[in-house]
């Protein structure tokens, strides 16, 4: 199958064949093809090249409906389930032929009978907001399956889910499979996912078909050699022994509620000390994203105080700037950028105000801000259409290398970091976690939120678990315990 | 790389061009229902704006006040906002120039017109101000307070100018007592263009200067493009919006000053004609940049100029030109969707 977007080849002649009754893990980088040929299997994208073959048949996918028919599903890495109906409704509004009146009686039996040859069940009468994220997972799957989807594409399913939970929904699938109910694609780029629980694996690099094979005749270098190629990967970071400082960046008894007006954050106390890096874990949703944006100035908490080098901070441009305090929020274009600012303009917002870019005090200095661009764009291998270049015309990769290059191209004393890394490359990851690890050595205090659990326990110095808005568990770096720590993600209790 | 900026010129140019060809293809359809020839419509419409010296300053006069009252939206449009009060702080500024002009009897002249322009700026930059405060403080939409400020304003004036400062004397219509002839600005030198065109262009020269080349100018397009951003780069939210709202709000509340002082010497119903409106049309036909705007707002002034001598020559009806202009309106609106879609002005992701 081939697939061109402009001149850009996502995919090149990739033949893949799954066998029933197999889990078969597409395995890649961001940008790889894993999604676009996804896609093209379920008829949102038309392959320029190629053929899909459906047991033994030949068939034009033109759209998602027609996949269906074939009984083709997939399972998005973000649930699409309607938060405020229960289960069993939810179930029924996948139907492509629903009569005016539901026959709610015919059905409720229809789904419980169904759920008997299942191996997990679900309380049919909750409403889907009430269920944790890996029983919203099983709903996904039970969904397609009661739909009549004979294959399944798992696209990143455990990102949201706590080690526990990810290894509970892989081994189920991976039973069902055995059982010949149905096959399994699973798309990912953790590589321990394909070694314990795929039977086959298809590794894409750059949209072609690197390898592949049975996974247990494939070793985890071989693989990780297959998907970053010959590319070079940043030098490991390495920390350095930091005395133990004072706090600068303390966090007394926050409170911030959400847009709903509910408490997200419920008075959580934290101290960073410089040089040190203090991760907080956490399935995502427990009040993380409200934490940053308190942090950033982007709420404003209902009660405590931050303090930052010793004294009340708010976050005002004055005083993120005489406290050095730097931020890397996740999305960054929607948090961070503005995307039909340019390359330059956008790396100048924390200074375009300072006197080295700006004349006769009010007016700004284009050559000074395109000049700063140029050393920046050098200095952090950012790869753009050159300064001038919108930023929204660049890669995810290098749009939050922009905004790395202006966060740490300064002094930092404090920096908050809220997933960095996720949906970058393995080369891109390397670096920004160096760029973490330096900033940490040369005495930043550095608040690392991230959902990527192994990310935490190589970066940080201790790490916090978050669970419902507040802190529920706290370890040095060198007694963390994945098993722990995973247990205090799913419930503290 | 070269062209990203100037591409992306080319690409407003094609597009604003395009939304221009489609209004003149569906006002010619239009008119051609009526049994008109459309490319006749389309001369006599030139003729009337352009043809000759008197068209043209004709057209300028026009032009003046829609150059004021298109920044009214175009400058908080910069910061995210979407301000339609423009007729009612024309409406505001022009009774408020009555209200001190006529307290400045012994006056001389050139500091009773400073102080009269003032008065006008700064009631205009209060009246949409005050919108902007109720949106960043109380959550209030701009676009529905600063509509709805604009019949307040116009009830206001309809009030004052039926009883508290009525001139009897004026007995076709009800008007304001006079600011009188000594205060009125006059034509520009050899011409019957009034001083508001100046007035306006200066205005929109001054405007493109600070959004474009200043640092208040920059935050504010930092928090247009991304509320979010701006927040975390610390910029002043509030300030700035009430900045935009207020410089907004005074270039109309000029215009309003103008028309008392250039054209009518008094406030009456005549101040709420629709500059306010069509200055709406204007920022956004000219995507919110004020030296667009000058050139956009010369194109509308030549439209409603023409106006009558359409009416003339065709027995079109009065409506006409507002026909014309609401498609305009439309085909802009529509096609603002077309941008960063056309494949060919696409630079490619690195």
């Amino acid at each position: 199958m081939t697939k061109h977007f402009g001149p850009l080849v996502a995919l090149d002649n990739v033949s893949i064949r799954f066998e029933p009754g197999s889990l078969h893990a597409i395995l890649g980088e961001n940008g790889a093809g894993k999604s676009t040929l996804v896609k093209c299997m379920m008829g949102y994208y038309r392959p320029d090249a190629g053929d899909i073959f459906v047991s033994g048949e030949k068939h034009a996918i033109n759209n998602p409906r027609h996949a269906h028919q074939l009984g083709l599903g997939m399972v998005y890495q973000h649930f699409t389930l309607v938060p405020s109906m229960t289960v069993a409704e939810n179930l029924i509004l996948g139907e492509a032929q629903l009569p005016p009146i539901i026959p709610w009686e015919a059905e409720r039996e229809r789904i419980e009978e169904f759920q008997r040859t299942m191996p997990f069940k679900l309380d049919l009468d909750r409403p889907v907001a009430s269920l944790a994220a890996g029983e919203k997972q099983k709903l996904e799957i039970l969904k397609q399956l009661f739909l009549g989807r004979r294959v399944l594409i798992l696209d990143e399913p455990t990102t949201v889910l706590t080690p526990a939970e990810a290894d509970q929904i892989l081994g189920l699938m991976r039973g069902m499979a055995g059982n010949q109910q149905l096959t399994v694609i699973l798309i990912t780029h953790k590589l321990r996912e394909v070694l314990d629980f795929a039977g086959d694996v298809t590794v894409l690099r750059a949209g072609r078909r690197v390898g592949g094979g049975a996974a247990k005749d494939l070793a985890s270098e071989e693989l990780v050699r297959m998907m970053i190629g010959a590319g070079k990967i940043a030098r490991a970071a390495t920390r350095v022994e930091t005395p133990t400082n004072a706090a600068y960046l303390d966090l007394r008894d926050l409170t911030v509620e959400n847009d709903n007006g509910l408490m997200a954050v419920r008075g959580v106390s934290l101290q960073v000390r410089a040089g040190e890096i203090v991760g907080v874990a956490g399935v995502s949703g427990n009040g993380q994203r409200e934490l940053v944006e308190a942090l950033a100035g982007q709420r404003q908490p209902a009660s405590g105080e931050m303090f930052v080098r010793g004294a009340v901070y708010s976050p005002r441009r004055g005083e993120m700037r005489q406290r050095k305090v730097f931020l890397l929020p996740e999305e960054p274009l929607r948090n961070a950028c503005v995307g039909v600012m340019s390359v330059a303009e956008n790396l100048a917002f924390r200074n375009f105000d300072e006197p080295r870019n700006t004349r006769y005090r009010w007016l700004i200095s284009r050559r000074a801000i395109r000049g700063q661009a140029l050393d920046l764009i050098d200095r952090y291998g950012i790869k753009a259409q050159g300064a001038e270049a919108r930023l929204e015309t660049l890669s995810g990769g290098n749009v939050q290398r922009t905004v790395l290059a202006r966060e740490l191209c300064e002094e930092v004393s404090v920096l908050v970091a809220q997933n960095p890394c996720s949906g970058l490359d393995f080369a891109a990851v390397a670096e920004i976690r160096s760029q973490l690890m330096d900033a940490r050595n040369r005495g930043a205090a550095v608040l690392l939120i991230s959902e990527d659990l192994d990310e935490l326990l190589e970066l940080a110095d201790r790490i916090v678990v978050m669970f419902e808005g507040k802190f529920v568990y706290e370890t040095p770096r060198d007694q963390a315990d994945v098993q722990t720590i995973g247990r205090y993600m799913a419930s503290p209790t | 790389m070269v062209g990203s900026r100037a591409k992306s010129g080319v690409e407003a140019v094609a597009i604003s061009a395009a939304a221009l060809l489609a209004t003149l293809v569906l006002f010619g359809a239009f008119v051609a229902l009526r049994g008109i020839n459309p490319f006749d419509v389309y001369r006599v419409l030139y003729l009337g704006a352009f043809g000759s010296w008197f068209a043209i300053q004709h057209t300028l006069t026009q032009a003046a006040p829609l150059m004021l009252t298109a920044l009214c939206t175009a400058v908080p449009a910069r910061a995210g906002l979407l301000v339609i009060g423009g007729e009612g702080a024309l409406v505001v500024g022009g009774v408020a120039t009555v209200l001190v002009g006529v307290t400045l009897m012994g006056v001389p002249a050139p500091v009773a017109i400073a102080l009269m322009c003032m008065t006008g700026t700064l009631a205009g930059g209060l009246w949409i101000g005050a919108a902007g405060a109720l949106r960043h403080y109380r959550g209030v939409h701009e676009t529905i307070s600063t509509l709805l400020l604009n019949y307040i304003a116009i009830a206001v004036m309809n009030h004052l100018v039926t009883g508290p400062i009525r001139d009897f004397s004026q007995v076709l219509k009800p008007a304001s007592w006079s600011v009188g002839e000594r205060f009125m600005i006059g034509d520009l030198p050899g011409t019957s263009i009034h001083w508001g065109l100046a007035f306006g262009v200066v205005t929109c020269l001054l405007v493109y200067v600070l959004m474009r080349r200043t640092t208040f100018g920059f935050a504010v397009d930092i928090l247009g493009g991304n509320v979010r951003a701006a927040q975390m780069v610390g910029l002043p939210i509030g300030p700035l919006v009430l900045s935009t709202c207020v410089i907004g709000g005074a270039a109309a509340g000029l215009a309003g000053t103008i028309e008392v002082i250039a054209v009518h010497g008094f406030a009456s119903a005549s101040l709420a004609v629709g500059y306010g409106y069509a200055g709406i049309l204007v920022a956004f036909l000219a995507r919110h940049n004020p030296m667009a705007i000058i050139l956009i707002a010369t194109l509308l002034g030549g439209i409603s100029a023409s106006g009558g001598l359409l009416q003339r020559r065709f027995d079109l009806p009065d409506a006409a030109t507002l026909v014309l202009r609401g498609i305009l309106f439309l085909a802009v609106l529509a096609s603002s969707t077309l941008y960063g879609r056309l494949k060919i002005f696409q630079s490619r992701a690195v």
